[in-house]
């Protein structure tokens, strides 16, 4: 597929390839998506904002220019930010492709890095020499202040121009706590979201800190997502409870609210509310126990997102799907066109 | 304090003794322009009814003063008048606040100061004033609707409180730049009011009165004090006024969960 260069969240001409329950392939405008809930269904989406994740900045020891990219935290407490995991890039920015980027120098537990107006000592490497705990210094309130002046939204080399925030946060971002946009909700906005009022769609949302997507490296790629830490608020499992009564689908807007949700459900029955942290990897042999249908960006064969489908859909399916989305010209990545697939049938308990 | 339209929308039942806890308790609250005047009276009220509260104004410097003398407040640097601002403002007041339940639009500007007859009002005087006091909270509201309207669905309420003023209905000379920058917001609010009703999102615009505020100084140098109202007690009736929408509100249940679950069974 074709990667979606332009960062417009919601383009008049997006695309919607559509899986029902009997893996019938359809095609529809993504302004449409709307048509194809049902009175009774319950949406869900991640109410995450996008932090300005990506930080420039210097390696003391050795006065080398690096690039840190957070890419995960114990909690989504607010007063927890002193220490994140990240993935460190030698010189240079997106606009160079990740795998082609320098590799930073040795890092080692000690090591300090001047971020902007952030101080930030290395902790020690997680099992990869490009993948550390980093602990920054001062109160909650200053690593804030800093992130928010100096951080950029972490990006890749298919979207040429820097994006600001504005154009990463989506409609109804909420926590700060993504370290890459749940880009899924980029399809929703109020309009659409008075749309399904109307139609008798009830809205939900979680908290996710959906983590990066790729790090240019093989080895690394190989271990996400990471563990993400989520919220489910008491007022969504409720939803939850009551579409499952009424015989709605729980209709994911994202794989991150997939992994939240069933991580949630992971001890048998309903939902269970507050804080977790997902570290399953959905896939084809994950049985589903809350998620009916999932509106999700195209993703190519191989990512851990294409692999999260694979629960919903039978491999031969998923291959047809793939061959028109290929053969059709959708788009991929965060500003790409996207797919709305419900559980086949045949796969649901 | 009035509405300064009585507009039946807008209009709040005044704060006559209620023994039910204080909804402010335990919310989280933003305040623009929350180191001086109207402001700081405001931060230190909801501090005082045990709010969470995040404020912002531009000198870094009386931002980290405020900050120190009032324990647990969280000060943030930033100009609510430029565009670029904006985001990074939001990042702080979720980030560190964890979520929002009340937005006050306060930071305001007079426009040309001294005060000026509109034909003698510099272009870029009245930007300013329109850039803050209306582009500012429209810019910060819309940013922070993601997390105005989680609260509301998770039954804690949502209030946009934008500070408005008598010179947004009433055609006083010289306040033509300030009165025309918050009349608009005033109907920024009211169309807001209408738009975000059914998400569980109420908008209020208030208008203080006339206050002993270093703004009312620079505005009118020769005005008696004495005949100005003290801002605490400005501050005092917009937090009861805030009050009782996030109790409205906190009853909010979304309507098609409503609809829904006495229609039982459908699809």
């Amino acid at each position: 597929m074709i990667a979606a260069a332009h960062p417009v969240q919601r383009p008049p001409r997006a695309k919607l390839l559509v899986v029902d329950a009997r893996r019938r392939i359809g095609h529809a405008p993504r302004s449409a998506f709307v048509r194809f809930l049902r009175r009774g269904d319950l949406v869900v989406a991640n109410d995450a904002a996008t932090m300005p994740a990506s930080l420039s900045g210097t390696h003391a020891a050795t006065g080398a220019a690096v690039e840190v990219r957070l890419a995960g935290r114990p909690s989504l407490g607010p007063e927890d930010v002193g220490r994140f995991s990240a993935v460190v890039f030698g010189a240079g920015d997106f606009r160079t492709r990740t795998e082609d980027r320098p590799a930073p120098p040795a890092l080692a537990a000690g090591d300090r890095l001047a971020l902007g107006p952030l101080r930030a000592t290395v902790e020690r490497t997680l099992g990869h020499p490009r993948l550390v705990s980093l602990a920054f210094e001062g109160p909650p309130d200053e690593v804030w202040a800093g992130l928010a002046s100096h951080g950029r939204p972490i990006q890749y080399a298919h979207v040429r121009v820097p994006l600001a925030l504005w154009d990463v946060w989506t409609r109804i971002a909420g926590p700060p706590v993504a370290f890459e946009p749940p880009s899924a909700g980029f399809t929703l906005d109020w309009r659409a979201l008075a749309a399904m009022r109307e139609a008798g769609v009830e809205f939900a949302t979680i908290t996710h800190a959906a983590g990066i997507s790729s790090t240019g490296d093989d080895e690394l790629d190989r271990l996400l997502p990471f563990d993400e830490p989520y919220r489910i608020p008491a007022s969504t499992a409720r939803a939850v409870s009551r579409a499952r009564e009424r015989g709605g689908r729980v209709v994911a807007v994202g794989t991150t609210v997939v992994r939240a949700l069933e991580d949630a459900a992971a001890g048998g029955g309903l939902v269970r509310p507050g804080e977790g942290l997902a570290t399953g990897r959905i896939g084809a042999g994950t049985r589903l126990r809350v998620v009916d249908a999932i509106l999700s960006g195209t993703h190519e064969p191989g990512t851990s997102h294409y692999e999260l489908l694979r629960a919903f859909l039978d491999d031969a399916t998923l291959r047809r799907t793939s061959a028109e989305l290929d053969a059709r010209g959708y788009l991929t990545h965060e500003f790409g066109d996207s797919v709305l697939i419900e559980r086949a049938t045949e796969l649901a308990a | 304090m009035t509405d300064p339209t009585d507009n039946a929308h807008l209009a709040f039942a005044n704060h006559t003794g209620d023994d039910r806890p204080d909804p402010l308790a335990g919310a989280r609250v933003a305040v623009t322009g929350g180191t001086s005047g109207l402001g700081l009276a405001l931060v230190r009220e909801l501090l005082g009814r045990g709010a969470r509260v995040a404020f912002v104004a531009r000198t870094r410097s009386r931002v980290g003063q405020v900050a120190r003398e009032h324990a647990g407040a969280h000060g943030i640097a930033g100009d609510v008048s430029r565009k670029e601002e904006i985001y990074p403002i939001a990042v702080q007041i979720v980030g560190e606040l964890g979520g929002l339940d009340v937005l006050v639009n306060n930071a305001s500007d007079l426009g040309p100061v001294p005060l000026a007859l509109l034909s003698d009002t510099e272009c870029e005087d009245f930007e300013r004033a329109l850039d803050t006091n209306l582009l500012g909270p429209f810019r910060l509201t819309k940013a922070l609707m993601g997390a105005l309207t989680a609260s509301a669905r998770e039954g804690r309420g949502a209030v946009v409180l934008n500070i408005s003023s008598d010179a947004a209905v009433n055609a006083y000379p010289l306040w033509g730049a300030y009165g025309a920058s918050k009349a608009a917001l005033h109907h920024l609010s009211r169309v807001w009011g209408e738009e975000h009703a059914a998400d569980g999102v109420t908008f209020l615009s208030l208008d203080p009165g006339d206050m002993d505020t270093p703004m009312h100084a620079a505005a009118v140098p020769d005005a008696d004090p004495s005949t100005l109202k003290r801002p605490e007690q400005s501050a005092r009736e917009l937090a009861d006024a805030v009050a009782d929408a996030l109790r409205r509100r906190a009853d909010f249940v979304a309507p098609p969960a409503a609809a829904l679950a006495l229609e039982g069974g459908v699809v």
